[in-house]
C-alpha cells in the first residue's frame, strides 16, 4: 500500500484503530489534541467507543474499567494531563490490566508550555504513581516507528497484563511524514482474557478486578508476581538501536526526536573526520542496559542528549558504571536542539575542552 | 537528486502551514521522503507561525532545519528571524507587499514578489500564499505547478472545487513575478 502523509497525532490514532482499539477515553490538552479529535470522528464509524471525559482522572478510570472488562483500550494526553492520570495508572498496573497510554510530552513543571519536551522521562520510567510498578515504555523517533510500535503495543499490554506507555514529544505529535500503515508488526502469543470481568458467568467462577491486598503476605506475593513481569521485560524485551558504532571514538545516547537530530549531528561530524556513534533506546523502560555491554573499545566518551535537564543520563551512568566519562547536553522550555549544537558538544569533548 | 530544505514563515492566517503541507503532499505522491514540522504559539490568527519542510531522496533525519536552502518570508518579523539562518547563495523569497525597504545579506539571492497585491488583482487576498508558492516552484523546480494543483484538486472537493481555478492563476502569477 502507498504511504500516507499524516500528522503524527492522527497517524498514532489510526495505528490504534488498526490494532483493534475498542474504546478510547480522553480529555483535551495541547499538543496532542488531533489524536482524540481524529478518534472522535473515526471510532463511531468503526462501531467503537469514544468518550471525552469530564477530566483526566475520569478518563483514566474509564480506561481502568474498560480494561477490566477485557476491552482493548487507550487514552492519550500530554505531560500535565499524564501527571493527573498517575493514580489511575498505578491502580491499572496493580490490578494487572492491559492498556495503552500515549504521552505527547510538553515542557514543565506545572503547566509549563506547549512546545516539545522529554522532561517526563523519570516519571515514565519509574512508574509515576505510588507503589512498586513499571510501565513498558516505548519511545519512537519517527512516525513510521510510532505507528508500528502502537500497533504492537496492544499485544504487549495484553501479554504482560500491564500498561504500555508510548512516550513521544510534541514534535512527533505535530509533524507530518509519509507512513505505511500496512507494515507487518510482531504478533505476540496471547492467551484468552479469562480474567476479565466481562459479565459472562456461564462457565467460570467470579472474576474480581482489584489492587487491594490487606494481608501483608498476599501483597508481598502480589508484588513479587509483578516483579517477575518487570524482570522478564528487562531480560527479554529491551529494545535499542546502535548506529555507526564501528571505530566510534564517542557515542551519543538519545531517544525519540533527539536521537533523530543526533543522526544529522553524526553526519556533520563525519565531514570533520570525527567518528561518532549513537545508542538509541527504543524502550526507555526497560532501560536498554545490554547496549552498554556492546560498546566497542574505541569509544572514550559518552554524551547523553535530552530535551530536559538531565534525566536519562542517570540511567546511563548507572549502567556505564564509571567505565567511561558520561557527559550531558540538554535543551528545555520547548526548545528543540539543532544538530550543530549537538555536534559542537561532541567536538568540545573530543577536543578535551568540555567543562 | 533532491535535497531541499525550506522554511516558510509569516502571520497565522496567511496560509503558511498549507504551503508547506502542499509541498509534503506533492513529495508523498511521488514517493519522495518528506517531513513537515510546524511551529506556532497558542494563538492561531495573527500570531507568528512557521513551518519547516524537508524534501529528499534520502532518509530525513533532523526535523529541525538549521540551515535552510530557501526561506519564504510572508511578513516583516519573519525576515529578521530567518535571514541569518539561510545558507550562502540560498533563495530568500519575500512578500514585498508587507516587507519593504529591508536590508539583505549580500551572499543570498533575494526575490521580491508583490504577493498581496497580485492576489487582490486576482480577486482574493487569501491566495497570496499560492502566489508565493508559484514563485517558489519556478525558482526551485522541486515540483511542477500541475503536481501541486493535483494535490489541491484532491483537497478541494464539493463547494471548495470552485477555488481551484483562482489557485491555478495564483501559481502562474507567482511564476511570472520571478521569471
Amino acid at each position: 500500500m502507498a504511504k500516507v502523509l499524516m500528522k503524527g497525532n492522527e497517524a498514532m490514532a489510526l495505528a490504534a484503530i488498526k490494532a483493534g482499539l475498542d474504546a478510547f477515553y480522553g480529555y483535551p490538552i495541547t499538543p496532542q489534541n488531533e489524536l482524540p479529535e481524529y478518534l472522535s470522528k473515526q471510532m463511531p464509524l468503526h462501531g467503537r467507543a469514544f468518550v471525552q471525559a469530564e477530566s483526566e482522572v475520569a478518563a483514566i478510570n474509564m480506561v481502568y474499567g474498560a480494561a477490566g472488562a477485557g476491552a482493548r483500550v487507550m487514552t492519550s494526553s500530554s505531560s500535565p494531563g499524564i501527571a493527573l492520570k498517575q493514580e489511575g495508572l498505578t491502580y491499572i498496573a496493580g490490578a494487572e490490566l492491559p492498556a495503552v497510554i500515549i504521552n505527547v510530552m510538553r515542557g514543565g513543571p506545572g503547566l509549563g508550555g506547549i512546545q516539545p519536551s522529554q522532561a517526563d522521562y523519570k516519571q515514565i520510567t519509574r512508574g509515576g504513581g505510588n507503589g512498586d510498578y513499571y510501565l513498558y515504555s516505548l519511545a519512537p523517533e519517527s512516525l513510521q516507528e510510532a505507528v508500528d510500535l502502537i500497533k504492537e503495543s496492544f499485544d504487549i499490554a495484553d501479554y504482560f497484563r500491564n500498561p504500555v506507555m508510548i512516550a513521544v514529544d510534541g514534535l512527533i505529535g505535530q509533524m507530518m511524514e509519509p507512513v505505511d500503515f500496512e507494515r507487518e508488526v510482531p504478533k505476540w502469543d496471547l492467551k484468552p482474557k479469562t480474567w476479565a470481568a466481562d459479565g459472562n458467568r456461564k462457565n467460570r467462577k467470579k472474576n474480581i478486578i482489584n489492587s487491594l491486598y490487606l494481608d501483608p503476605n498476599d501483597l508481598e506475593n502480589h508484588n513479587l508476581k509483578l516483579k517477575a513481569k518487570y524482570d522478564e521485560m528487562r531480560d527479554k524485551h529491551q529494545r535499542y538501536e546502535m548506529i555507526n558504532m564501528e571505530n566510534a571514538e564517542i557515542v551519543i545516547v538519545a531517544f525519540g526526536s533527539t536521537s533523530r537530530i543526533s543522526r544529522t549531528a553524526i553526519e556533520l561530524l563525519k565531514e570533520e573526520g570525527i567518528n561518532c556513534g549513537i545508542i538509541r533506546p527504543i524502550t526507555i523502560y526497560p532501560f536498554p542496559q545490554n547496549a552498554f555491554n556492546e560498546i566497542p573499545e574505541s569509544v572514550k566518551n559518552i554524551l547523553v542528549v535530552e530535551m530536559n535537564l538531565g534525566q536519562m543520563v542517570d540511567d546511563v551512568k548507572l549502567h556505564v558504571q564509571g567505565r567511561l566519562p558520561v557527559h550531558f547536553y540538554g535543551r528545555v522550555g520547548g526548545i528543540v536542539p539543532e544538530a550543530e549544537e549537538i555536534s559542537d558538544q561532541v567536538k568540545k569533548i573530543v577536543g578535551g575542552t568540555y567543562e | 537528486m533532491i535535497n531541499e530544505k525550506t522554511i516558510i514563515a509569516g502571520f497565522g492566517g496567511q496560509g503558511v502551514m498549507l504551503m508547506g503541507q502542499l509541498l509534503s503532499f506533492a513529495a508523498t505522491e511521488k514517493d519522495i521522503n518528506t517531513l513537515w514540522f510546524p511551529s506556532y504559539g497558542p494563538e492561531t490568527r495573527g500570531g507568528t507561525a512557521n513551518c519547516s519542510v524537508t524534501i529528499s531522496d534520502e532518509h530525513v533525519n533532523s526535523p529541525v532545519i538549521s540551515t535552510p536552502d530557501t526561506i519564504i518570508i510572508m511578513n516583516k518579523p519573519s525576515l529578521a528571524k530567518f535571514q541569518p539562518k539561510l545558507k550562502v547563495n540560498g533563495i530568500c523569497l519575500v512578500n514585498s507587499s508587507l516587507v519593504k525597504d529591508e536590508e539583505y545579506r549580500d551572499d543570498i539571492r533575494v526575490y521580491e514578489v508583490d504577493a498581496n497585491n497580485i492576489a487582490k488583482e486576482l480577486g482574493n487576498l487569501k491566495v497570496a500564499n499560492m502566489v508565493m508558492l508559484g514563485a517558489y516552484l519556478a525558482l526551485t523546480k522541486v515540483f511542477t505547478e500541475d503536481e501541486v494543483l493535483g494535490i489541491l484538486k484532491k483537497k478541494f472537493t464539493g463547494s471548495k472545487a470552485k477555488l481551484i481555478e483562482i489557485n491555478k492563476y495564483a501559481l502562474e502569477a507567482g511564476r511570472k513575478a520571478v521569471l
